[in-house]
């Protein structure tokens, strides 16, 4: 059961982060394992190594901007990545975000308020972000409660094999 | 209850209109009303797969425990990618697809070489007013040309779409873009929506439809349209969405279909901003490398040398498209060095290329006819390029690396400035030229 507070440590990105660089097109049809390795090789080839489970990215505008690939957002959760907060979010990467159960909330101001590897607490329900390194708070978008239902459950794909089964 | 049109509650006080994104979530949810900002679960009237895809969603399909897609009838799966297949890996993806089509007897199958979806849809009459459409491809916007609610979804959400016949939406605001003035000679609607995208950015319209109207759009044909429609998504936008007119309805009559009435928005619709784009003013326009939304007029980077120019894809790829760049190249040759890449957007636009003189005209300009299918448009085969090497095209994306090496350059222009700079080998203002 996801839960609607998250805290972990940042990874800082800038703006338009696309989905060729969260998922090269190189790996497109390999399997997560090794897509996953590749996460953001081009902007930050340590990322892949060096992510924990429980970290955060936050971001500047347009994150996961470009395609379709859900795999963009599949990539990231497989690497333990908790939440994305972004100045703004791709329409498509948000939709397959909660789609495969990856949070991800739209934060207007959260960029210029962290650093690398700051703190930092999300309240996804309440539409809270907190630099709990140096104690700045800033409002956000709540996820609405739709959304948080179908990551609760985790996923579309969950949310699918409970009607199937049921 | 026709599509668009809701009975009113005349108490004199409470009179509410929707706009043509609220119109298709409200009538696919079988709602009276719904209102930008919420969240509705809708009925999907047509679900797109292409081969990039498919094979993946069929397989997950299965492994959830569902044997069959709710409605095959509304389902349409387009092999138009990796096409002909250029590995044995893209190849057995596409005898997966075809085993799969069979078991789930779905009908509307497009084999390799018979275009790209988002041509083939419209072309092939699938395509009806105020429908809401749902496809595993970003530029499924394409289809609000016709004022259908076409929009890119991701491999999961399309097995929930296709196991249960529904999706859940979150209603979006809608921009309204009043556009104004005629085009002059030489400038076309791929520059107009290549201006909106530089006016108003990548993510100009994140989460929001895009509504297209004014005067200027009256008498627009399908063609421009569908281009206009397809690059809505280049700003962020959820639909890009056009009402349906006397436009509409003769394309559809003309596609084997028996036309439509008109699909309009409420005259009390609201807005969460209306701009106007004047367009008798407009030049001709260039998205510059790496981001589409990085736009110049085509004038103030002429002379910047080209080693491809690549016309076709979903944005570009049509008949009104290669007879523009075939005025432009008939008679003469592409400049030494400059490889002209064609791919039809369709075979139906083939054959008329071919009927039309088109083909002949752009073969002997020194063109490569490439099958009808994406192309090298988003760098999966054929015409990819070499680092340092540059690439104008018709297309709708420029991001570093997508037609092959990271250190090439891609340029988006009109089918008659590519034309033009295939001509010179060097980037062109078509006016330059007549």
């Amino acid at each position: 059961m996801a839960s609607d507070v998250l805290r972990g440590r940042t990874w800082r990105l800038g703006h338009d982060v696309s989905t060729d660089v969260l998922s090269p097109g190189a790996y497109a049809v390999d399997p997560v394992e090794i897509r996953k390795l590749h996460v953001l090789e081009s902007i930050i080839p340590e990322f892949a190594s060096e992510v924990e489970v429980g970290d955060i990215i936050v971001a500047g505008r347009n994150f996961g901007c470009g395609s379709s690939r859900e795999t963009a957002a599949e990539n990231l959760k497989a690497l333990g990545v908790a939440c994305v907060v972004a100045e703004s979010l791709s329409r498509l990467f948000m939709r397959n975000a909660i789609a495969v159960g990856l949070p991800a909330l739209i934060c207007t101001g959260a960029h210029i308020a962290f650093d690398d590897g700051d703190d930092i607490l999300v309240d996804l329900a309440a539409g809270r972000v907190i630099n709990t390194t140096n104690g700045v708070e800033i409002p956000a978008d709540p996820l609405p409660e739709e959304m948080r239902r179908i990551l609760a459950s985790g996923g579309i794909l969950a949310v699918l094999r409970n009607q199937v089964e049921a | 209850m026709v599509a668009g049109v809701w009975e009113r509650v005349e108490d004199g006080f409470d009179t509410v209109g929707m706009n043509l994104a609220e119109s298709i979530l409200a009538r696919a949810s079988g709602r009276d009303q719904v209102a930008a900002g919420e969240f509705v679960m809708a009925e999907i009237d047509l679900a797109l797969l292409h081969d990039i895809f498919a094979a993946q969603v069929f397989d997950l399909l299965g492994e959830v425990g569902v044997n069959g897609v709710s409605d095959p009838d509304r389902t349409v799966v387009v092999i138009d990618h990796l096409v002909p297949a250029p590995s044995t890996a893209a190849a057995a993806i596409h005898q997966r697809i075809r085993e799969h089509v069979s078991r789930l007897d779905i009908t509307a199958f497009y084999d390799a070489g018979q275009g790209i979806c988002h041509q083939l849809l419209p072309e092939q009459g699938h395509i009806r007013p105020g429908d809401l459409i749902v496809g595993t491809d970003s530029h499924t916007t394409t289809y609000g040309a016709f004022g259908a609610g076409g929009t890119g979804i991701g491999t999961s959400d399309m097995v929930y779409a296709l196991a249960t016949g529904n999706l859940w939406f979150r209603v979006p605001e809608t921009i309204r873009f009043e556009m104004t003035g005629e085009l002059t000679t030489g400038v076309s609607w791929k520059d107009v929506i290549l201006h909106l995208t530089g006016r108003f950015g990548a993510d100009g319209a994140q989460y929001r439809a895009i509504e297209f109207t004014g005067s200027a759009v009256t008498d627009t044909d399908m063609s421009s349209r569908l281009t206009v429609a397809n690059m809505a998504l280049e700003m962020g936008a959820k639909f890009g969405l056009f009402a349906a007119d006397e436009v509409t309805d003769a394309y559809l009559r003309d596609h084997g279909g028996s036309g439509c009435d008109p699909f309009k928005p409420d005259v009390d619709a609201t807005y969460e901003a209306v701009h106007e784009v004047p367009l008798s003013e407009l030049q001709p326009q260039i998205s510059l490398p790496h981001e589409v939304d990085r736009v110049s007029p085509v004038g103030e980077v002429e002379g910047i040398t080209i080693n491809q120019a690549f016309i076709g894809s979903c944005t570009n790829g049509r008949i009104e498209d290669l007879l523009v760049a075939a005025e432009i190249l008939d008679g003469h040759h592409v400049a030494p060095g400059v490889r002209l890449l064609v791919a039809p957007a369709s075979r139906t636009v083939l054959g008329e290329a071919l009927d039309t003189g088109v083909v002949a005209s752009l073969v002997e300009a020194g063109a490569s006819i490439l099958a009808p299918g994406c192309g090298p448009c988003f760098g999966g085969h054929g015409g990819l390029l070499a680092p340092g090497e540059r690439c104008i095209g018709t297309h709708n994306r420029n991001f570093i690396g997508r037609m092959g090496s990271a250190e090439a350059e891609i340029f988006l222009a009109s089918p008659a400035t590519v034309a033009a700079s295939a001509l010179t080998g060097k980037i062109t203002d078509p006016r330059e030229l007549s």
